[in-house]
C-alpha cells in the first residue's frame, strides 16, 4: 500500500531531470492535451506518452491499482457524457451519421462516438505522463521545483510534509484498527456496509486525537527550527538544471508550440473527418 | 562573564489560566555550563524549557513579569526565530520532530530556511553528520532509523547552526535504557568538544547522572526550591519532597541507615566512597527479608515454539518459547525492534504464526478469530488517545459490551462495577475530555477490564509518566492483578517498572529469547543486559563495591523491602481516587 504512487529511486535519464523541467513538462503537456482534440496530435502524444513511461521504468505494480481507478472513472465518464449529451458529436462536426437507434432521443451517431473516442484518447495522453511524473520525482525535490516555478513554499512544504507524516499514519491507523478489533468492533467484510461505516468512527476519532499531539509537536519543531522566517528559502535537495533539462524544456515548449499552431490553422480546435 | 540565559524575578502565566505556572524565578546559566533540571509533571520544568527556547510567548502567550535575558538579549525583542539562532531545541518526540524525508534534508533543514546557499548546505551537512555519527545514513529515511539515530539527527539538525546552548527536552523518555546511556555520553562530549552551554530537562535523574553535570535545579510547584551541585543534591531530601526518584543505590543506602554526606561524591556510584557504609549495607542485608516464593501452577499462557516472518527467509521471531502462570505479572523486555510488540501482534491474533502455538489455559487460540480472543485477551495501547473513540466515560467503557450484543441491564452493572475498580465511578457521567492523562489511561485499562478478560497485555503503561504518576498507574495494575486474579504482561523497556513490579521478565534481542527469569537476575547479568540494550541496575554495583557475596539477591531483597513499604504506606493514605 504504502508503495503506490511513491517515489522510486533508479538511475534513468527521466530520473535525473531536475523537478522544474519535469514538472513544465507535466503542465504544458496536459494544456496542450486539453486544448486540442485534434486526433493526429492526440494518438501522437499518446505513442510518446507511452515511450516516456517505457523508459522511465515504471512497474505495473507501481500503478497499477490506480490505473484500474481511473479506467473506472473514464468509463464512467464516457457513459455520462453519451448519457447528457448524446448530440455533442453531431453539433461539433457538423453532420450526423446515425449507426442505430437506441431508444427515445438517443440515437448512436458515428459522429458522437468519434468525439468519445478522442475524450479517451485524451485520457490516455495524460495517464502516463502523470504516472511517470511523481514516481521518477523525488518528493523534496518537487516541493522545490513548485517553490521555484513561483508558488509559495509553504505550498511545497506542506506536500512534502503529508509524504513525510503519511506512513505514521498509516502505521498508527493499523495499531488503533487491531486494538478496537480485539474490543469486538467488527472491520471484516463479515459487518454490514453500514456497520462498517459506523466502526470506522471509533478508528477516525483515535487517530485524529494522536494526530493532533503530532501536529502541535510538527509545528513546534518547525518554528524552532526557523521555518517561514524569511519569504524565501533554499533547498538541499534542487537539482540545478544541465543540457538534458534545457533540451527538455526547449523540446516541451516547442511540441506545445506547434501543436496548437496545428490544431487552431483550420480555426477550429476538433480534427473532422467527416467533411 | 555574562550568563547565557538569566531569570530575574520571573512570573509567567498562560493566558488560559488563572494562576502563573512560573513564579519568582532566579537562575542564571553561564556559558559552558552543564545543568540539569529536575521536576515531576506539572512542576513548571517544561514551561521554564518553553522560556528557554521561545516558544513561551510567542508560540503559547501568557504573561511575564520579571526580566529574562537570552544571549544576553530579551527575547520579546528579537523573536522567536532570534531566540533560535541562540537555543537549539531537542524535543522529546524524536519521531514528531524529524521534518525532512531523509536523514540530510532534515539535518539541512534550519540551514534551508537561513537561506544558505546548497553547496555551503552540503559542507555543513556532512560535518555534522560527522559530529552525532550519521554519516552514513543520509540518505535514510526515518522510517529505516532506530529511535537512538532519530535523536542523534535531531541533535546534529540543531547544531547545524552555531547555537550557543543546547536544550533537550527529556531526551531520555523514548529511548531504551543502554540508547539513552549512549545519548547522555554524547552530549557529554558535544559539551566537550564545542564548549556549548548544555541545559537538560529530565526527571529520571539517575539515568541523567550517568555523566557529570555542573548543576542541577530542581523545580516545584513554579519555583526553584533547589539549584545545588549533584553531590550536595543527592544528599538532601527536596527529590524525595518532590516526588523525583533519586538514584536507586541512593535509597538503599538510606535504608541501611546510612547518613550520605556530600563529600562521599555520590553522584556516580562507580566513584563513590562506601567504605563507611559497608559494614551496615552488610547488616541490612542479612536482615533483610528474602522475597516470598509464590507457588503457581496453572498456565495461563504459553507459547510454544513461535516462529513468525513477513518475508520468508527474514524471520522476526524464532524460536519463542515461554510459559506465563495463572495470576503473574510478567515483562516482555528488550531493545527497540526487537519484536516484543510483534509477540504482542501475534498473541492477539493481529498477525498469525509462521509455525509454533499460543495456548491459553492449555487450548490452542489459532482457532479464535480477533473478537474472541479479545475477551480473554485484553489489549491496553501505550497512549489512552490511541484507543477511546466515544465522548463519555460510560460509552467508552461500555463498548466492548454493547457490540457483542449484552444486554442493556447487564452492561450498566458490570460497567459501573468496572469504573468502582478503577476509582473512576464518582466520574461515570463526565465526559472523558475532562480527565487527565492518567484518568484516562485508567478508562482504557477499564474498558478492556470490563470484558473480564483472563490476561492482560499492556504496550508500555508508564511511557512519559512522572515517578508519582508512574507509581499510580503501576498500583492500580498490582491490585487488580492481586485482588482479581488477572495475569498482566507488560512491553516495556523501563528497567525501574521489571524490577519492582513484575515477578518474572522475558527478555527478547533481535528475535531470540534470550532470557526468562527473575528481573533482578536479569539486570546483575552484563551479558543479557547488554544483548537486549538494558542496563544493569547501580543497585548491583552498589552491591559489588560494599564487598555483598550475592549481589542479584541484594537487590531481590531491596524490591521486597520496598514492596512492603508502599504496601505499608497505601495503608496509610488509602487512595480516594
Amino acid at each position: 500500500m504504502a508503495k503506490i504512487l511513491s517515489y522510486e529511486e533508479k538511475d534513468t535519464w527521466i530520473h535525473r531531470l531536475s523537478g522544474v523541467t519535469k514538472l513544465i513538462f507535466f503542465l504544458l503537456w496536459c494544456v496542450v492535451s486539453m486544448m486540442t482534440y485534434d486526433t493526429r496530435i492526440l494518438v501522437l502524444m499518446v505513442a510518446f506518452s507511452l515511450i516516456v513511461f517505457k523508459i522511465s521504468k515504471t512497474k505495473w505494480k507501481q500503478v497499477g491499482s490506480v490505473f484500474k481507478v481511473v479506467m473506472v472513472f473514464l468509463v464512467f465518464n464516457v457513459v455520462a457524457i453519451f448519457l447528457f449529451s448524446p448530440e455533442q458529436g453531431a453539433s461539433i462536426y457538423g453532420t450526423r451519421t446515425v449507426l442505430f437507434h437506441i431508444a427515445g432521443p438517443y440515437d448512436m451517431t458515428a459522429e458522437q462516438l468519434f468525439y468519445e473516442l478522442n475524450v479517451v484518447i485524451k485520457y490516455f495522453t495524460i495517464i502516463p505522463t502523470v504516472f511517470m511524473f511523481l514516481v521518477t520525482t523525488n518528493p523534496s525535490e518537487f516541493a522545490a521545483s513548485m517553490n521555484k516555478v513561483g508558488i509559495s513554499y509553504n505550498v511545497g512544504y506542506a506536500i512534502s510534509i503529508a509524504l513525510r507524516y503519511i506512513p505514521d499514519v498509516q502505521g498508527e491507523f493499523t495499531k488503533i484498527k487491531h486494538a478496537q478489533e480485539a474490543r469486538g468492533i467488527e472491520m471484516s467484510g463479515k459487518a454490514s456496509m453500514l456497520n462498517r461505516i459506523k466502526s470506522t468512527s471509533s478508528i477516525i476519532f483515535p487517530l485524529i486525537f494522536s494526530s493532533m499531539d503530532r501536529i502541535d509537536t510538527v509545528s513546534n519543531a518547525m518554528e524552532l527550527r526557523g521555518f517561514g522566517k524569511h519569504k524565501k528559502r533554499t533547498w538541499y535537495m534542487a537539482k540545478k538544471l544541465q543540457r538534458n533539462d534545457y533540451l527538455t524544456i526547449a523540446f516541451t515548449v516547442i511540441f506545445a508550440i506547434v501543436a496548437l499552431v496545428f490544431t487552431f490553422a483550420d480555426g477550429s480546435r476538433f480534427y473532422n473527418p467527416f467533411l | 562573564m555574562e550568563p547565557v540565559i538569566e531569570f530575574k524575578d520571573f512570573s509567567f502565566k498562560y493566558r488560559a489560566q488563572t494562576e502563573p505556572t512560573l513564579r519568582d524565578i532566579n537562575l542564571s546559566i553561564m556559558p559552558g555550563e552543564k545543568v540539569l533540571i529536575v521536576g515531576p509533571s506539572g512542576s513548571g520544568k517544561s514551561t521554564l524549557a518553553h522560556c528557554i527556547n521561545g516558544l513561551v510567548p510567542f508560540s503559547y502567550p501568557g504573561d511575564m513579569t520579571g526580566t529574562l535575558r537570552v544571549g544576553g538579549k530579551n527575547p520579546s525583542e528579537i523573536g522567536l526565530f532570534g531566540v533560535s539562532q541562540i537555543v537549539g531545541t531537542v524535543l522529546q518526540d524524536t519521531d514528531g520532530q524529524f521534518i525532512g524525508l531523509t536523514v540530510a534534508e532534515d539535518l539541512a533543514f534550519s540551514l534551508e530556511n537561513n537561506l544558505i546557499p546548497q553547496e555551503e548546505m552540503f559542507v555543513k551537512v556532512d560535518e555534522v553528520a560527522e559530529l552525532v555519527d550519521v554519516k552514513n545514513l543520509l540518505d535514510h529515511s526515518p522510517r529505516e532509523l532506530s529511535g537512538g539515530q532519530k535523536q542523534r539527527v535531531s541533535m546534529g539538525g540543531v547544531m547545524v547552526e552555531d547555537v550557543e546552548v543546547l536544550l533537550f527536552d527529556e531526551p531520555l523518555a523514548n529511548l531504551d535504557p543502554a540508547t539513552g546511556k549512549r545519548a547522555i555520553a554524547l552530549i557529554d562530549q558535544i559539551q566537550k568538544n564545542r564548549k556549548s552551554t548544555i541545559v537538560i530537562i529530565e526527571h529520571r535523574l539517575e539515568d541523567a547522572l550517568y555523566r557529570d553535570v555542573d548543576r542541577i535545579i530542581v523545580v516545584g510547584e513554579g519555583r526553584i526550591v533547589a539549584d545545588a551541585s549533584p553531590d550536595e543534591l543527592l544528599v538532601m531530601d527536596v527529590l524525595k519532597e518532590q516526588g523525583i526518584r533519586e538514584p536507586l543505590y541512593i535509597t538503599a543506602l538510606k535504608h541501611a541507615g546510612c547518613s550520605i554526606s556530600a563529600e562521599d561524591k555520590p553522584q556516580h556510584i562507580e566513584t563513590m566512597k562506601l567504605d563507611a557504609y559497608q559494614k551496615s549495607l552488610q547488616t541490612w542485608f542479612d536482615r533483610a527479608e528474602p522475597k516470598e516464593k509464590k507457588a503457581r501452577s496453572a498456565s495461563a499462557l504459553t507459547v510454544e515454539d513461535l516462529y513468525f516472518s513477513y518475508v520468508e527467509g527474514k524471520p522476526i521471531l524464532q524460536h519463542i518459547h515461554f510459559d506465563i502462570k495463572k495470576g503473574e505479572m510478567v515483562s516482555i523486555v528488550g531493545k527497540n525492534g526487537a519484536g516484543k510488540s510483534t509477540l504482542s501482534n501475534l498473541i492477539c491474533g493481529f498477525y498469525k504464526p509462521t509455525r509454533g502455538r499460543i495456548l491459553l489455559n492449555g487450548e490452542d487460540v489459532a482457532p479464535l478469530s480477533i473478537k474472541e480472543r479479545g475477551e480473554k485477551i485484553g489489549l491496553v495501547m501505550q497512549s489512552p488517545n490511541q484507543m477511546i473513540s466515544k465522548p463519555m466515560i460510560y460509552e467508552e467503557v461500555a463498548l466492548g459490551l454493547a457490540v457483542r450484543g449484552v444486554p442493556e441491564e447487564e452492561i450498566k452493572e458490570r460497567v459501573y462495577e468496572t469504573l468502582k475498580i478503577c476509582g473512576l465511578y464518582p466520574f461515570r457521567k463526565w465526559p472523558v475530555s475532562a480527565l487527565s492523562f492518567g484518568q484516562k489511561k485508567r478508562v482504557s485499562i477499564a474498558s478492556i477490564l470490563v470484558m473480564n478478560p483472563e490476561v492482560l497485555i499492556l504496550d508500555e503503561p508508564t511511557a512519559g509518566q512522572d515517578y508519582r504518576h508512574y507509581t499510580e498507574i503501576m498500583e492500580f495494575l498490582k491490585n487488580i492483578n492481586e485482588n482479581f486474579g488477572i495475569t498482566i504482561i507488560m512491553i516495556t523497556h523501563d528497567m525501574h517498572l521489571m524490577l519492582e513490579y513484575t515477578d518474572r521478565a522475558i527478555v527478547i534481542a533481535d528475535g531470540h529469547l534470550i532470557a526468562d527469569d527473575t528481573p533482578a537476575k536479569i539486570l546483575t547479568n552484563e551479558q543479557i543486559a547488554d544483548k537486549a540494550y538494558l542496563k544493569k541496575t547501580s543497585l548491583y554495583d552498589l552491591a559489588v563495591n560494599c564487598q555483598i557475596d550475592n549481589p542479584s539477591e541484594f537487590v531481590e531483597r531491596f524490591i521486597t523491602y520496598e514492596r512492603k513499604q508502599r504496601a505499608a504506606e497505601g495503608k496509610e493514605n488509602p487512595e480516594n481516587g
